[in-house]
């Protein structure tokens, strides 16, 4: 859930209206929101970089608001402003309009070569004209890109944004690609010009900017943006150039979206131009762009597409759980900037979404939206009429009684990972990893993670090592999933239960863990005897002691291995006392 | 148990006074060891109330080993003087004898001898005196006597400093009869044993008191793993209400049924390398519901089922990514899927299972934790039922503040309706950790003190059950 933080003061101020901070709090609440702290940027250098450092910060009171991942139209203090006072009904929800340049001139137009397919093939445009910045607006102008940058377009991965003083550059613009080597420009903010290939290894210590160079580091071509003079406006996703940046002073904008997912991109530009087109001369007005594609097609830009759903009164009253009018719904939705009227026709209404609710996509985010206008607080709670029988599943059912009789025997229940590194399942063991039929992960963070357990033994060995330090013999258990690999699964893979115990005392203890594996077979009704019954057999396994090991099987079937564990293995879990255990697959008793 | 003579000897001189009895003058009167006589108190204390004995410490003189010698043969310098004929003896021999030396130079110093150097045979050794008083060894035989209290302090503190007399701190008894005094004893039984009642005879024994303040001996037995606990309770409580459990017991997933078939677009944020993990070997789920997968791509790529979708190129290869399930909702998808190819009937499923994210861990977060879900699918279910289910589940948690501890909603139009379930069926679900409550349950900070090999057992010995209502 993305945080926006704003100054309280400019907040109210543009609410027209002071509150305490109780009654902001209700209003987020009532609107879906939650205001999450209430801070200064003085206390938050305080609690990260102490008291030093926060020598001469600003006090301002600062509001951090949790918007829904999906709400981009809240990300910055315009948008929030507008969804509140639309809300409270003191402000009708602005039309968005594009429009073609005055004076009948013609549009800007930015042309895609067809190099940009192999790296970022998207590309969008708009203009803002006659634009007032002031300094809080400007401020959050390119605050409102950044929050966009890092949620809908996914850190720059899918959409990146550039904004540009158009009175500096003059188009056609051309987006295009090319090999790092032939880009040279004066990037943002520094003092002369380098190639890609430079900015690619100034920028890896660039505390921001090195997030983000991953994206293309590796393509053979850059994107890139020229005006019609060959100025660079931006080398997206990564930085714009110095020459067209934007200022308090810059009166008429274009921006610039390139992508590699296209309806991201839209959505992205018309939150942009939907959010500040409220500072231009016209508000809510915005000046088209074309874009030309590679294969000649051309479109214009921002979408501001307005769609309409038509849904009934019956199906919100129904999926809500209220009973409400249709005219009563409509209001209800109007106030969350979906524009609704009943239509005339039994208790149909039409709800017009905006472009700045893309969040909006089936019927039942209208229905949601109603719920919250509604006040979820007012919603009558009633039990679901579901009649239905429970049962349990068998295997945890078998569980369940199993843990508690191997307490009951004497044994304390352990609970450990399921991931663990390979050393734990192969070596510290005595065993081959290829032989284990270990699922391997990918990605992780530390040893720690390197594979799913393919048996409970080891962690019931860290628990031991972990608590030396407790009176002896020390008698563990744990029934619980081990994971193998195995094909005949949809996904190659298959979890097994298994009980495993250990005991650890000055002596071996081979006859404590027998007798655990007899009473086990007792609970589970299956009696000594070599074809229905149960046995051991000695065996050879490599964890175990030479001659100190036995193979269970139970109806003619291994199901698992007993024994007095190798000193080595004792050693390599950080023990020093003799271990016996037990290991056995409980699912064949099902 | 101290000699019952002894006792029986004790009890008689009690008997005899008004008041009570020292310890130190009945070890005197009887003419034995003051630490017997100890040992006696203490045993006659231990049959209840015959005596009653205060316990009080005083200082006394007694004479060390060397003190008692001179008591007996008279200090170095008398023995010295003693040994030596009128006619005189050589000073090589007299410091032969074993008071030589000392009682040599204490003798010289009283005058009673003297040495000639110039003898002829060497220097000889002659009486000075006729005879002599022994007055270390007279007030020696004063202390032990007991009658150190003639002697002055200062005479005391030269023996002292001499090591011959030491000041001890003795620990005696005022004696005094207890309220069931007798001079007889009768002894107490430990405990009760099948021969006294098979004879009867434990109705004529005293029995010996218990300690109550002391704890009994630690039960011999296993323990559950206090997480494991509140599971059983959480299971019981579904149960309770109605919920069947659902199979999760398969760990790794598919980005298809653990993503996709959720509508969780491809580019979502979760999906990402830092907060899954995925498998590396087996790499790739080989088998899907061919109809149903078409139908998945097409409500992500294009919409339908009355949504726009995420308008996407959605992409096979990433479905097939295989992960540790980072939710158990990877399952209760598989069980709508399943539930759909069969006639509606109106389900409530729960499970409580393992689930991994590739998070950076803290004191309350691990790399796998346990989630706790609830699913109820029926027709023309509301956001009211909803409400009202979470209301009766938390009630019976004992929870009054449910809305910080987890997550609720009603499942999307575009995952139910590819599964193939009718359109009227509406599928709420809430989903919390079992960590969480565990912790605040059971007091716990520190996430690694419960879950893992890092468990501090004398925890889980010492918990105690779980009833989450009270």
């Amino acid at each position: 859930m993305p945080t926006v933080s704003v100054k309280r003061d400019l907040l109210f101020e543009a609410l027209g209206q002071k509150y305490t901070d109780e009654e902001f709090d209700e209003l987020c609440f009532e609107f879906g929101l939650e205001l999450d702290e209430i801070t200064s940027e003085k206390e938050i250098l305080i609690r990260e970089q102490g008291d030093e450092k926060a020598e001469g910060a600003s006090d301002v009171v600062l509001y951090k608001i949790d918007v829904p991942a999906n709400r981009y139209d809240l990300l910055c203090l315009e948008g929030l402003v507008r969804g509140l006072q639309v809300f409270k009904e003191k402000l009708e929800a602005p039309r968005y309009k594009r429009v073609s340049p005055a004076d009948g001139g013609e549009p800007q137009r930015l042309v895609i070569t067809e190099e940009t397919a192999s790296v970022r093939p998207h590309a969008v445009a708009a203009v803002l004209r006659n634009i007032t910045f002031t300094q809080e607006r400007y401020e959050s102008f390119i605050e409102l890109q950044e929050k966009l940058h890092q949620n809908i377009c996914r850190k720059r991965t899918l959409v990146a944004i550039g904004t540009h003083d158009l009175d500096t550059i003059s188009g056609p613009f051309t987006y295009t690609a090319k090999p790092p080597g032939e880009i040279r420009f004066k990037p943002l903010n520094q003092s002369k010009e380098y190639t890609a290939t430079e900015l690619m290894s100034l920028y890896k210590t660039d505390s921001h900017l090195r997030h983000y160079l991953h994206i293309i580091e590796n393509e053979p071509l850059y994107p890139i943006i020229y005006d019609s003079n060959g100025i660079v406006l931006s080398m997206p996703p990564i930085i714009n150039g110095d020459h067209s940046k934007i200022s308090l002073n810059t009166k008429n904008i274009f921006i610039e979206c390139t992508a590699t997912d296209l309806t991201k991109a839209k959505t992205t530009l018309d939150m942009v131009v939907t959010m500040f087109s409220e500072y231009c001369e016209e508000p809510f007005t915005v000046e088209g762009a074309e874009v030309v594609y590679p294969d000649g097609r051309l479109c214009v830009y921002p979408e501001l597409a307005y769609r309409t759903e038509t849904l009934s009164g019956d199906f919100i009253n129904k999926r809500v759980g209220i009973n409400e009018s249709a005219e009563s719904i409509a209001q209800l939705l109007t106030r969350m900037c979906l524009r609704s009227e009943v239509s005339g026709e039994g208790d149909l209404i039409q709800v017009e979404i905006p472009p700045t609710r893309a969040d909006v996509i089936h019927a039942c985010d209208i229905m949601e939206d109603a719920a919250i206008a509604y006040g979820f607080n007012n919603i009558v709670r009633s039990t679901p009429r579901t009649y239905t029988i429970a049962n349990q599943l068998p295997l945890n059912k078998l569980t369940e009684l199993l843990r508690q009789d191997l307490a009951a025997a004497g044994f304390t229940e352990a609970l450990t990972f399921a991931l663990c590194s390979e050393e734990d399942i192969a070596d510290k063991l005595r065993k081959n990893i290829a032989e284990t039929r270990a699922v391997h992960i990918s990605n992780p963070k530390t040893t720690e993670f390197q594979v799913a357990r393919t048996c409970l033994l080891p962690g019931l060995l860290k628990t031991l090592a972990a608590n030396r330090k407790m009176p002896l013999p020390l008698k563990l258990f744990e029934i619980s999933d081990v994971v193998l690999k195995d094909e005949t699964k949809d996904i190659g893979a298959r979890n097994n239960r298994r009980l495993c115990a250990v005991y650890y005392n000055k002596s071996p203890g081979f006859e404590v863990i027998h007798g655990l594996l007899d009473r086990v077979m007792q609970l589970l009704d299956v009696k000594p005897g070599r074809n229905q019954g149960y046995h051991i057999q000695a065996a050879e396994d490599s964890t175990f002691f030479p001659g100190r090991c036995a193979e269970i099987f139970s109806c003619g079937k291994s199901i698992g291995h007993l024994g007095v564990l190798h000193p080595d293995v004792i050693s390599r879990f950080e023990l020093t006392m003799p271990c016996s255990a037990i290991d056995i697959d409980i699912e064949p008793f099902l | 148990m101290a000699d019952t003579g002894l006792l029986e000897a004790l009890l008689r001189l009690l008997e005899k006074v008004d008041g009570g009895i020292e310890s130190q003058d009945v070890a005197a009167d009887l003419g034995v060891d003051h630490q017997l006589i100890v040992g006696a108190v203490k045993s006659l204390q231990a049959l209840g109330e015959v005596i009653s004995a205060q316990q009080k410490s005083s200082k006394r003189w007694e004479l060390t080993g060397e003190g008692r010698e001179i008591a007996e043969q008279g200090s170095h310098e008398a023995r010295v003087f003693n040994a030596i004929p009128d006619e005189g003896l050589p000073q090589n021999e007299l410091m032969k004898m074993p008071s030589g030396k000392v009682g040599f130079s204490k003798a010289m110093s009283n005058k009673w001898i003297r040495l000639d150097k110039a003898h002829e045979g060497g220097p000889r050794v002659f009486k000075t005196v006729e005879t002599i008083e022994d007055t270390v060894r007279d007030k020696l035989q004063l202390v032990q006597k007991g009658l150190s209290a003639k002697l002055e302090d200062k005479e005391k503190n030269e023996l002292k400093k001499r090591k011959l007399l030491s000041e001890v701190t003795v620990k005696s008894y005022w004696i005094t009869k207890g309220s069931s005094f007798s001079t007889t004893i009768t002894k107490q039984e430990t405990e009760l044993t099948p021969e006294m009642i098979a004879s009867g005879s434990w109705k004529e024994k005293k029995f010996k008191p218990y300690n109550f303040e002391a704890m009994g001996v630690a039960a011999d037995c296993g323990h559950l793993h206090p997480l494991m606990k509140v599971r059983t309770q959480f299971r019981q409580i579904f149960l309770e209400m109605g919920f069947t459990e659902m199979p999760t017991n398969n760990f790794i997933e598919s980005s298809f049924w653990n993503f996709d078939s959720l509508f969780q677009p491809q580019q979502h944020p979760a999906r990402d390398q830092h907060d899954t993990f995925f498998i590396s070997d087996p790499a790739l789920a080989h088998e899907f519901p061919q109809d149903y997968l078409e139908r998945v791509k097409q409500v992500h790529s294009e919409g339908g089922y009355g949504s726009q979708g995420y308008k996407y190129d959605w992409k096979i290869e990433e479905a097939q990514k295989n992960l540790l399930r980072t939710h158990t909702t990877a399952v209760s998808a598989r069980m709508l899927y399943k539930l759909a190819q069969q006639k509606f009937t109106p389900v409530k499923y729960f499970s409580i299972d393992r689930v991994f994210r590739n998070e950076t861990l803290d004191a309350t977060h691990l790399a796998e934790f346990h989630q706790i879900e609830g699913v109820v699918a029926d027709y023309g279910l509301t956001l009211g039922n909803l409400m009202g289910i979470l209301h009766q589940f938390f009630t019976k948690l004992g929870l009054k503040k449910w809305v910080e501890v987890g997550n609720s909603g009603v499942f999307r139009p575009e995952m139910l309706l590819p599964m193939g379930l009718p359109e009227g069926v509406s599928v709420i679900a809430w989903g919390l950790s079992l960590e969480r409550p565990t912790m605040i349950k059971y007091g716990i900070n520190n996430i690694r003190e419960l879950v893992g090999h890092k468990v501090n057992l004398q925890m889980v010995y010492d918990s105690p059950i779980c009833r989450l209502d009270s």
